[in-house]
């Protein structure tokens, strides 16, 4: 278990470093994405003017204020609440996004499953957890919305947001094919039958 | 008493920021019995910042989780109050409008088929309002639940028969507890319909997900196999955010209702940890806050 400090974009041998159970904490830049943004992007071919390569997104879409653009808020947009979603309904999207934007890290909750852990060992690429529902902690780790792209999505709008000592976060899926998730899941289900019997159900 | 839509609009507007910022005291004391009982350290880590989170939105007058949820308002009519029903239900659109716009809040409710936001937090059909009447209360109580979208999209019916008896039941809890795995954002309140129609089983579930914690069904087979339940739930080691542990519920809950001859439906709603509710009660003696 070691803990890494890292400061995107990342390269693909940085990303490959990772195994599941460190810890990281990110600096610098966070892209905020979530399913509206991924289907407008893939599904419908909207792109991006954001360069991704090598970057970490979050599954997100915040809470903001409306303010008069400044050096502070120069997209015109303060930060209120920002926390992160769960995950598992934008997996068909982890492999366009390493894949067609060059993406290497991707911030959720709740985990990924195979196909992403296939994309993420063939594409160089890890899956941070954060803990879900601490969105009023995770807000203290955002200093500015830098810019938005795609703000007709509102508020599923693709952001970069400026962070400072993000996390830490725990790697839960790695290159490797290694996933705190499956690994959790396979547990639990080993012990449905010991909580059955304990409810006196015997088949 | 008449009751003013215009102070309702406040009280509705007021319920939703304060349910989003203030976690109730029972879902508080339950993070504290979960976290002295966690076994598991990399799990205690977890709660540990759950709880900080919770210090970290009081402090900084922030709301818990940035999903601002499902707006639902629950009304209980007491005695003694004359309601204009529809103005009643009027006003509380208002207020959650309000909310959403005056706060700011992130509006999370779209049309379902066009996807279309309007910023507002409502649409056809939301805020969700719900009216009932209660003889044991003077003047009027709302309840208001923001239920997060994590947990909401795990929600399971199943239409057992009667063949298949209670156990039937009590498996389903178990598997669905499985199938949500981390995506509930656990520890969660496993809310539990039995009997009734689809739909009230289903609503059932939702009463049960949202009930306070320490509270028992009313009928004391309900209430045993609250407790049965509770503790195979947590024996599968799903634990906080699906990341392993004990912790994987505060507390199964069950509701229940008559049903068919024919039927054994069994319904499980869930609560995610940010487990938000407010409520105010509107009386002779004015509006008071509380959970």
């Amino acid at each position: 278990m070691a803990h890494h400090e890292l400061t995107p974009p990342i390269t693909e041998a940085q990303a490959r470093v990772l195994r599941i159970d460190d810890t990281v904490t990110l600096q610098g830049t966070l892209f905020g994405i979530r399913d509206a943004t991924q289907i407008a992007m893939f599904d419908r071919g909207a792109g991006t003017r954001f360069d991704l390569r090598g970057h970490a997104v979050i599954h997100t879409a915040p809470n903001v204020r409306k303010v008069a653009p400044s050096p502070e808020h120069p997209t015109g947009y303060a930060p209120v609440c920002i926390g992160t979603t769960t995950s598992s309904r934008m997996e068909r999207f982890t492999r366009p996004l390493l894949a067609q934007c060059g993406v290497r890290l991707i911030v959720g909750k709740g985990g990924l499953g195979a196909a992403s852990l296939a994309a993420l060992a063939e594409l160089g690429g890890a899956y941070l957890a954060i803990i879900g529902g601490t969105a009023a902690l995770e807000t203290t780790w955002i200093e500015a919305i830098e810019d938005v792209d795609l703000d007709e999505l509102n508020p599923e709008s693709l952001w970069r947001f400026r962070i400072r000592d993000f996390g830490p976060l725990t790697v839960a899926m790695d290159s490797r094919g290694g996933s705190l998730f499956a690994r959790v899941d396979s547990a639990a289900r080993a012990r449905r039958a010991q909580a059955l019997a304990a409810l006196g159900i015997r088949r | 008493m008449r009751i003013d839509p215009v102070a309702l609009e406040d009280v509705a507007k007021e319920l939703y920021i304060r349910a989003l910022k203030i976690l109730p005291d029972d879902i508080k004391r339950g993070f504290d019995t979960l976290a002295r009982a966690e076994s598991v350290a990399k799990a205690r880590g977890v709660l540990g910042t759950m709880i900080r989170n919770i210090a970290v939105a009081e402090a900084t007058d922030n709301l818990l989780c940035q999903d601002t949820g499902i707006p639902i308002y629950n009304v209980t009519i007491g005695r003694n109050v004359d309601v204009d029903g529809p103005a009643i239900k009027a006003a509380i659109r208002r207020g959650c409008e309000r909310a959403t716009r005056e706060h700011p809040l992130r509006s999370s409710i779209v049309h379902p088929l066009t996807r279309k936001n309007e910023h507002t937090s409502c649409g056809i059909g939301v805020p969700v309002i719900h009216v009932d009447y209660s003889a044991d209360l003077e003047g009027m109580k709302i309840e208001m639940i923001p239920k997060g979208s994590g947990s909401e999209n795990n929600s399971w019916l199943k239409m057992a028969i009667p063949a298949e008896g209670v156990d039937a039941i009590r498996t389903f809890v178990i598997d669905c507890v499985l199938d949500a795995g981390g995506k509930t954002c656990p520890p969660t309140i496993v809310g539990v319909g039995v009997g009734g129609t689809a739909d009230l089983c289903v609503h059932l579930a939702k009463i049960a997900a949202t009930r306070p914690l320490g509270s028992r069904c009313d009928d004391p087979d309900g209430a045993r196999l609250e407790s049965e339940l509770t503790a195979a739930v947590n024996m599968l080691g799903v634990g906080p955010q699906g990341l392993g542990g004990d912790a994987t519920a505060f507390a199964v809950h069950v509701e229940i209702a008559a049903t068919h001859i024919t039927m054994n439906p069994v319904a499980v709603n869930m609560q995610c940890h940010s487990a938000r509710r407010a409520s105010a009660t509107i009386d002779a003696a004015g509006i008071r806050y509380g959970f």
